[in-house]
């Protein structure tokens, strides 16, 4: 009798963990690091000494810790690309492509103009970074409006032709004349590179997804503009009804989202590369989407994903220098984590 | 020891001479209720109980079903009926409680040990595949198919089923393309292939026109002759009584009465359903004295349309389509004044959803002008239209008009949160809140709570927000009432909240709103409007004042039988 109590005790606490979603996640984290770490066991590795290495090099030092937060600041910036949008019901495949004309439009303010001091500098770039990236997100907009296509289909398209304009730039007419043939732009002024803080690589940018979270949070949850554009997410028809002008929020949604796309571009050539280059951007665009797609669109739990996605980037990079495990496993361990947090969350069924 | 199956040896005896609709006039009912109480019933529950967390759905149910008879359950919103009948089906699974089949205990844990059972189930939102052919939907159901699908042997049983039972479909017609009163009947055809012989319809008329209720009621009529079980909900009672042989009343989840339809009147079953005696006066005759009250305001009115009243709402030769297409509007005029009720009948899909598509923008015009009060809406945004004082019950509200994922208050103030905020950039849901109770202080139907998710409630519920927010809240928001377009305001509904809502419309009228009243229930037309306008393909082909009318001629009108 005694024990059927406690088992009953067991099963209630089980039951009410296993029903928060924050719980769940964790959880659905848990397994995917278990069957990764069964994974390793096979290829004949030791789970517990490369999650060791793992963990040590990422969260056990102030080096790991702000290489975790460099890598945050353009997975935040890209995922918060693809929450807003989803609000309205869209779904923006573009980070990358956003994040590259971003990246080459602060880069021309920054080789180009003469603007003297960093106070005024900074800012040029990331107000022509978060154009870039709205801009081209905005040509998607069009497309879907005036001719039908889906917006999956041209974000996604849109980043390989945005890597080449890209690159058109760099090995051409951006050319760093001493960069030995590379294409490499030359390097940016002092006044063109955000500054460090702590002793570490982590830079300013950080200012920025930080305002980002903020700012999208307190948007959609606390301004009518922002109910309106949940209402437009949840059901255009209706909000067409009430009189909400749908299109209006659509255009609006996606251009913030390709913006904030761009400012991760910004932030990444200007806090890490001071140049442009091709390939500045290792799927930045592409983790932050899954960042967003694990958080549920939510600018809070963006935060929890994000920091998770970049300890296991980071995380891979150490294992790679320390010839654990190539880093292109970790791709493996995103993809699982991905997919266990989709599938342990709860399916929201109707009620009678 | 065998057992005797009436019911298998009556199919057996397929008569192919046997006389199919049209030869016989009435409902005639061959299986006497003596007949039925000799046979063993084909299900029996016993005791079932069903809850949905601290909800009793279905209290400690008994309920026989036989061969050969038309069953039908009757019962408010939420009485349990649905429940019930998914727990026959398998959908549900009862926390107490027997099921017997034939006279065996057993254990439907899933639709598929029903569907072995042969019981079928015809669900509200039919499951068919739009894109399919008819013939193709009914080979997907069928158990026991080969690799290869054997077309002309399925639709040669379709259209010996079709013939049989009078279920006229075309076999290779896709599913898109033909009418609702045409999927029920494939999947009426459906169950018959495979074998069902426990039919179950979830309010199978919500669906159809007059005439296809009638239809519908002949195929039970040739079903029951073969011995089948046939199973329906509903909450109509005029139905129960011309279809049903046996009838069980549900009530908060429990049987309140179940037995033959013979010797049962309809107000018995009213004051079954509700659990009251109903007062001397019923609610029909209510609403009538209110319109006695009306006539003299309506001549009044007459007056004042005499003496230069401009009209509330007015379309002047509005075409949407081309005249080719029978769906959408083709050269609609009609005006309705202040204070004037214009009843519309028609069938689904006869230019009726198309009058409010139309007046809001949804759907664009190809021809013709609308105006309110007189002034042309041509280039009006929709909130600008809704600004003016248009209010729109629409048909559907939860897929139309609500975003399900939102709070009951986010829905009553959708779209309008600009009027609500005082032009501020923060979100003030507390304010909101009290000006919303402050304004349905008054309202007389009571709303789900406020943080409830519109697609947690029932059909019921989700009606009185629409109500409350274009009928009430529109009133305080904005304008004096100006024009209602309302689309089946009481559906879904009880009788008592049906009554209370047919008062507010009265009553919005009264204050001086005009009324588009589109209504499947011709009654309910004809005892509010003033005027009643019957559309057909498109066209209006019958105007005339609600004193001139009759359900007959509507009827012929609607489906353009008069020619």
């Amino acid at each position: 009798m005694q024990s059927s109590a406690s088992l009953q005790l067991v099963q209630d606490f089980t039951f009410k963990v296993y029903e928060r979603p924050i719980a769940r996640s964790i959880l659905a984290v848990f397994f995917a690091f278990a069957v990764f770490g069964i994974f390793i066991a096979i290829i004949g590795r030791d789970p517990v000494e490369i999650y060791t290495k793992m963990f040590n090099g990422t969260l056990g030092s102030k080096v790991g810790l702000s290489e975790v937060g460099v890598r945050m600041i353009p997975f935040v910036l890209a995922a918060l690309a693809a929450s807003i949008p989803a609000r309205v019901g869209l779904i923006n495949v573009g980070g990358e492509g956003q994040l590259y004309i971003g990246a080459w439009a602060s880069t021309g303010v920054a080789i180009y103009s003469d603007i003297p001091t960093i106070w005024l500098m900074l800012p040029a770039m990331a107000i022509a970074g978060f154009i870039g990236g709205a801009i081209w997100a905005g040509l998607a907009i069009a497309l879907r409006h005036f001719r039908n296509v889906n917006e999956v289909i041209t974000t996604l398209l849109s980043n390989y032709v945005a890597i080449l304009f890209v690159n058109v730039f760099v090995f051409g007419a951006w050319k760093n004349p001493a960069g030995f043939g590379y294409p490499y732009t030359s390097n940016f002024e002092v006044q063109a590179v955000l500054p460090t803080i702590f002793d570490t690589r982590l830079h300013m940018g950080l200012v920025l997804p930080v305002v980002g979270i903020i700012a999208t949070y307190m948007f959609l949850s606390r301004t009518r503009w922002g109910a309106n554009m949940r209402a437009v997410g949840g059901n255009p028809d209706a909000a067409r009804r009430r009189g909400i002008p749908v299109l209006r929020y659509i255009i609006i949604a996606m251009l913030i989202g390709g913006g904030l796309a761009g400012l991760a571009g910004m932030s990444e050539v200007s806090g890490i590369q001071h140049h442009l280059r091709p390939g500045i951007s290792n799927n930045l665009g592409f983790m932050g989407f899954l960042a967003s797609w694990m958080a549920n669109h939510n600018p809070i739990a963006i935060i929890g994903t994000c920091f998770l996605i970049a300890i296991i980037v980071v995380g891979g990079d150490v294992l790679q220098f320390s010839g654990n495990l190539p880093s292109a496993a970790m791709l493996i361990l995103i993809g699982l984590v991905l997919f266990s947090v989709l599938g342990f969350r709860k399916l929201e069924r109707k009620t009678e | 020891m065998p057992i005797t199956m009436p019911w298998f040896t009556k199919s057996r005896n397929l008569n192919p001479e046997s006389p199919i609709n049209g030869t016989e006039s009435s409902f005639a009912k061959p299986v006497s209720d003596q007949d039925v109480s000799n046979t063993p019933p084909l299900i029996a529950l016993r005791g079932i109980t069903k809850r949905f967390g601290d909800l009793i759905a279905n209290n400690d149910i008994n309920l026989d079903i036989y061969g050969g008879e038309v069953h039908a359950v009757l019962g408010e919103n939420g009485a349990g009926k649905s429940t019930l009948m998914k727990v026959i089906y398998g959908v549900n699974q009862p926390e107490e409680g027997t099921i017997q089949f034939r006279g065996r205990d057993v254990q439907i844990q899933s639709p598929r040990d029903s569907r072995d059972l042969g019981i079928g189930m015809v669900f509200q939102n039919f499951a068919l595949i739009p894109a399919l052919t008819v013939a193709e939907n009914v080979a997907l159901f069928l158990p026991d198919q080969g690799m290869v699908l054997s077309r002309s042997v399925i639709t040669q049983q379709i259209q010996a089923i079709s013939e049989r039972y009078n279920l006229q479909v075309s076999p290779s017609a896709r599913v898109r393309d033909i009418t609702m009163g045409e999927r029920q009947k494939v999947e009426l055809i459906k169950l018959i292939m495979a074998k069902a012989k426990v039919l179950i319809l979830d309010e199978p008329t919500s669906v159809l026109a007059p005439h296809e209720v009638d239809g519908l009621f002949e195929v039970f009529n040739e079903l029951r002759r073969d011995g089948y079980a046939i199973l329906f909900i509903t909450h109509k009672i005029p139905e129960v009584l011309t279809s049903s042989d046996r009838i069980t009343v549900l009530r908060h989840g429990s049987v309140v009465s179940t037995g033959a339809q013979r010797g049962i009147t309809g107000d018995d079953l009213v004051s079954m359903m509700m659990g009251i005696e109903l007062e001397a006066v019923s609610p029909r005759a209510r609403i009538q004295s209110d319109i006695e009250y009306d006539s003299k305001k309506i001549s009044y009115q007459r007056e004042a349309i005499g003496s230069g009243v401009r009209a509330a709402i007015e379309f002047k030769d509005v075409w949407t389509t081309i005249e080719d297409d029978p769906r959408g509007l083709h050269g609609v005029t009609f005006k309705v004044m202040p204070g004037e009720m214009l009843g519309v009948a028609a069938i689904s899909g006869n230019g009726q959803q198309e009058l409010g598509e139309t007046l809001l923008g949804m759907v664009k015009r190809k021809s013709g002008t609308i105006l309110i009060e007189g002034e042309d809406i041509k280039g009006w945004s929709v909130s600008s239209i809704l600004e003016s004082g248009v209010s729109y019950i629409s048909e559907d509200p939860i897929s139309m008009a609500m975003v399900p994922d939102m709070r009951v208050d986010e829905n009553l103030v959708l779209g309008e949160l600009d009027n609500y905020n005082n032009g501020g950039v923060w979100l003030d849901l507390g304010g909101i809140r009290e000006r919303i109770t402050n304004a349905l202080k008054t309202f007389p139907l009571q709303l789900a709570p406020h943080y409830m998710p519109v697609n947690q409630l029932s059909g019921g519920n989700v009606q009185r927000v629409i109500l409350a927010r274009e009928i009430e809240l529109t009133r305080h928001a904005r304008t004096t009432p100006k024009v209602l377009m309302a689309y089946y305001p009481t559906r879904g509904l009880d009788v008592i909240t049906a009554e209370a809502t047919r008062k507010l419309i009265l009553e919005y009228r009264d204050r001086g709103g005009a009324i588009i009243l589109i209504s499947e229930d011709l009654e309910e037309l004809l005892s509010l409007s003033n005027n009643i306008m019957v559309m057909f393909q498109g066209n209006i082909v019958g105007e005339f004042p609600t004193e001139a009318a009759s359900i007959q001629e509507i009827g012929m009108l609607m489906t353009g039988t008069n020619k």
